[in-house]
């Protein structure tokens, strides 16, 4: 008995030993240079392999920062919009380059077609697929530039940082945003821009991406950019342009001034962060109340006039008048 | 008549409904305002010719071929053009077209207005060819390929056959069923003429058998004609699609990624057939269709002789009005139909019927877990497993939806009509596809 265990032993322990001398020659004769920078650089990056960089994964990424450190001396073009500054600070210790510091980003949402303001005329149904609907239909509310509400770059999202609202069926970001650009790419109507997020995360933006004429555009959304070039004229930084009917606010020259937001009519350009303004007479409202004052105006109430004496008609009446009314 | 010939995969039968087959063709009046979208066929939109405030009479070049796989647009309605904006299509989009406000019905001068029939054959395949696209000719089933560049075979390739598509498998349409009725000779020379243009000796006019008036109408008209014959077919769906029907009369096998013309046969619809005989011996070009307009609650079901550019809503109400349950509107028939967004949208080349659907017919039902029966793949005429396809489209699995030949799917729906568990299979096999072909576009752009 004891004689079958120890063979055993032997036969599996000779087997091992000599694949293990194999294997070591094997390893000597096959073995590939790598860079060990290559593995230093890649313990500093988040792990993500989201593919925010423009290349497969956070390895390939970390190949291709070490070939251009050491080609170039430089890691221009090359930024993990993941792991932001630090991490790219980090990677330029490693690889002894100084790295520029880049300004955080995060994605936009460029379509305020709400129900309220973009109501539908016609109702889809079918797979909850934005490629899908794009390639089927115009938009439940005639807009063909309109966000389609099905949640593909909530899908695409590896960071739980988009997610739909259902009251006005867009998406939101939240700050988990890292600007890897995947709802970029899976949004089909090319609605989502990644944009600086700018000084206290304030930042202002076009939130439409209608470039139909002004009224066929508002025809379907009241707050479509109407291509008016109000926002054009005011700003004193060239920063706005207009093409096809629609203004784009380039960032690297907008000061956030805020005077387009106030100019323009149809509430399409969209202030973030921004503190309340102070009450002016001669100024028209900010966004932000005029929003809530269209979402939240409600049916005048019917003022109630009860005479003592027939009270109880004038009860019927107003219930008659409110029935009406509705 | 023994075992009638079909295709050999596949296929379901829906309810039929043809319910306008005997409603007579009817000319619909002149709308008040034409909208000619330009981008009427599959390929590039063509360009405008003419501008604002400009007259045109009814046939006159209104916008040329953008390409080489595309078509001039002409002059449904003779007015001033008002416009040339962009104009909402059957999908929802808005696209560039030419708005006219019509005034009386002036036609071009060399336009043959008379119901002679000519049988006059002597022309060169090149005149015919010229003609045809000139005339702006699409596929008229629906597809809206230029016709002409179906009639100039590339090289290497010749054609044997000639297949003359009257099957009309889409429940309700009736409108090629009509059209071979009524206009049977027309087509009958229209098919000769597209013989000449392909130097073929044969033709064969495929009609199922669910059209038994047509059928023996169409056998009486070409018992004369040499090389043209009359195929019954078994009533089967997707028997009008190009490969199953060439499978059904010639029974050959399209190979994939193919076109007809590899295995020597050219398809054209009776429609397309009609036109080229308007075209050729009429002069007249392709600026009016046969559509039906049909529905379960549509008081009238019709088959209206309609200009291209007439707004919906005037087909509608010839049919003597939109009814008050209805839940969908649908710009084809029911299996491959897209349902539009509005009645403004006009009647197009390639538009075959308008179909009104009521609210209880109109919705989805809800969707079931799929439980494995093999329905899809039983049905599926072009031999593909579609709840593979549709679980790795939806799963973004595109690599092995190509390996799965995803890319030979017709888009019939006869899986998803006959999937016991109400799985939206082709809304992913669509998107499946959509997605698939990009990949191998943009794979050829930088290969």
């Amino acid at each position: 008995m004891d004689d079958i265990i120890l063979i055993a032993v032997a036969a599996l322990g000779g087997v091992g030993l000599l694949a293990a001398v194999i294997l070591f020659f094997v390893a000597k004769k096959f073995k590939v240079y790598e860079d060990p920078l290559i593995d230093e650089v890649e313990e500093k990056l988040p792990a993500a392999n989201c593919g925010g960089c423009g290349f497969p994964g956070c390895r390939a990424f970390a190949e291709a920062t070490v070939k251009a450190a050491k080609e170039t001396k430089s890691l221009e073009g090359h930024s993990c919009p993941v792991g932001g500054n630090d991490v790219m600070q980090d990677v330029g210790k490693v690889l002894g380059l100084e790295v520029e510091a880049m300004a955080p980003m995060i994605a936009v949402i460029r379509c305020n077609g709400t129900p309220i303001n973009h109501p539908a005329k016609v109702k889809f149904e079918g797979v909850t697929s934005c490629a899908f609907a794009h390639g089927l239909h115009g938009g439940e509310g005639g807009c063909q530039y309109s966000c389609l509400g099905l949640g593909d770059c909530v899908d695409a999202c590896d960071f739980d940082a988009i997610h739909m609202n259902p009251e006005t069926g867009l998406p939101v970001v939240n700050d988990k945003c890292t600007a890897c650009g995947a709802c970029v790419i899976a949004c089909p109507r090319d609605i989502i821009e990644l944009r600086k997020k700018g000084p206290k995360d304030r930042r202002i933006f076009v939130s439409c991406v209608n470039a139909e004429k002004g009224a066929p555009a508002k025809k379907n959304c009241q707050t479509a950019c109407i291509g008016c070039s109000k926002c054009e004229k005011v700003c004193k930084f060239d920063a706005i342009t207009i093409t096809s009917f629609l203004a784009y606010i380039n960032f690297e020259n907008c000061t956030l001034c805020r005077k387009c937001v106030e100019v323009c009519p149809t509430s399409a350009i969209w202030e973030v962060n921004f503190k309340p303004r102070k009450p002016k007479a001669d100024r028209p409202a900010s966004v932000v109340e005029k929003a809530t004052a269209t979402k939240a105006t409600p049916e005048k109430p019917i003022p109630l006039t009860i005479k003592v004496d027939n009270a109880q008609e004038d009860f019927k009446k107003e219930d008659n008048k409110i029935e009406n009314k509705e | 008549m023994g075992i009638l010939k079909t295709f050999a995969l596949g296929g379901v039968h829906p309810e039929e409904n043809k319910l306008s087959a005997n409603a007579a063709i009817e000319v619909l009046d002149l709308p008040k305002q034409a909208f000619i979208p330009l981008g009427q066929n599959l390929g590039a939109p063509s360009k405008p010719l003419v501008k604002r405030g400009e007259e045109v009479k009814t046939g006159q070049l209104l916008a040329e071929a953008g390409g080489f796989i595309s078509t001039p647009v002409h002059s449904p309605v003779s007015g001033k053009v008002f416009k040339i904006e962009n104009i909402l299509n059957a999908s929802g989009y808005k696209q560039m077209g030419i708005i006219i406000n019509v005034e009386g019905d002036e036609w071009m001068d060399d336009i043959d207005r008379s119901d002679e029939l000519s049988t006059n054959l002597d022309y060169s395949p090149e005149e015919i060819i010229e003609k045809v696209k000139q005339a702006g000719l699409v596929g008229m089933g629906g597809a809206t390929f230029p016709t002409y560049v179906k009639l100039m075979p590339p090289p290497g390739n010749t054609a044997e056959y000639i297949i003359i598509n009257g099957v009309e498998c889409e429940p309700y349409l009736t409108s090629d069923h009509r059209l071979m009725l009524e206009k049977g000779r027309e087509i009958v020379v229209g098919t000769q003429l597209l013989m000449k243009a392909l130097k073929v000796d044969k033709a064969i006019i495929g009609i199922e058998n669910n059209k038994p008036d047509a059928i023996s109408h169409m056998s009486e008209l070409v018992k004369n004609t040499e090389g043209v014959s009359v195929q019954a077919l078994k009533v089967q769906y997707p028997q009008g699609g190009e490969k199953q029907l060439i499978k059904a009369t010639v029974n050959r096998e399209v190979p994939s990624g193919k076109l007809p013309i590899a295995v020597g046969c050219v398809v054209q619809n009776v429609g397309t057939a009609f036109a080229v005989y308007e075209a050729v011996q009429k002069n007249k070009p392709l600026f009016e269709r046969v559509v039906t307009v049909t529905g379960k609650a549509v008081k009238k079901p019709s088959n209206f002789l309609v200009r291209i550019g007439t707004p919906v809503q005037q087909l509608i109400d010839a049919a003597e009005g939109l009814p008050d349950d209805t839940g969908k509107i649908i710009n084809g028939g029911p299996m491959m139909g897209k349902a539009i967004s509005s009645t403004e949208v006009p009647i197009v080349k390639g538009s075959s019927g308008i179909l009104v659907m009521k609210e209880e017919e109109s919705h989805r039902k809800t969707e079931n877990a799929c439980i494995r029966c093999s329905k899809c793949t039983y049905v599926c005429p072009m031999g593909l497993e579609p709840f593979l396809l549709s679980r790795v489209s939806r799963l973004g699995k595109f690599d092995i939806a190509e390996d799965e030949m995803i890319m030979d799917c017709i888009e019939c729906g006869s899986c998803q009509y006959t999937c016991p568990a109400n799985i939206p299979l082709l809304d992913y096999l669509r998107l499946g596809k959509n997605k698939t072909g990009a990949i191998i576009r943009g794979r050829g752009r930088t290969a």
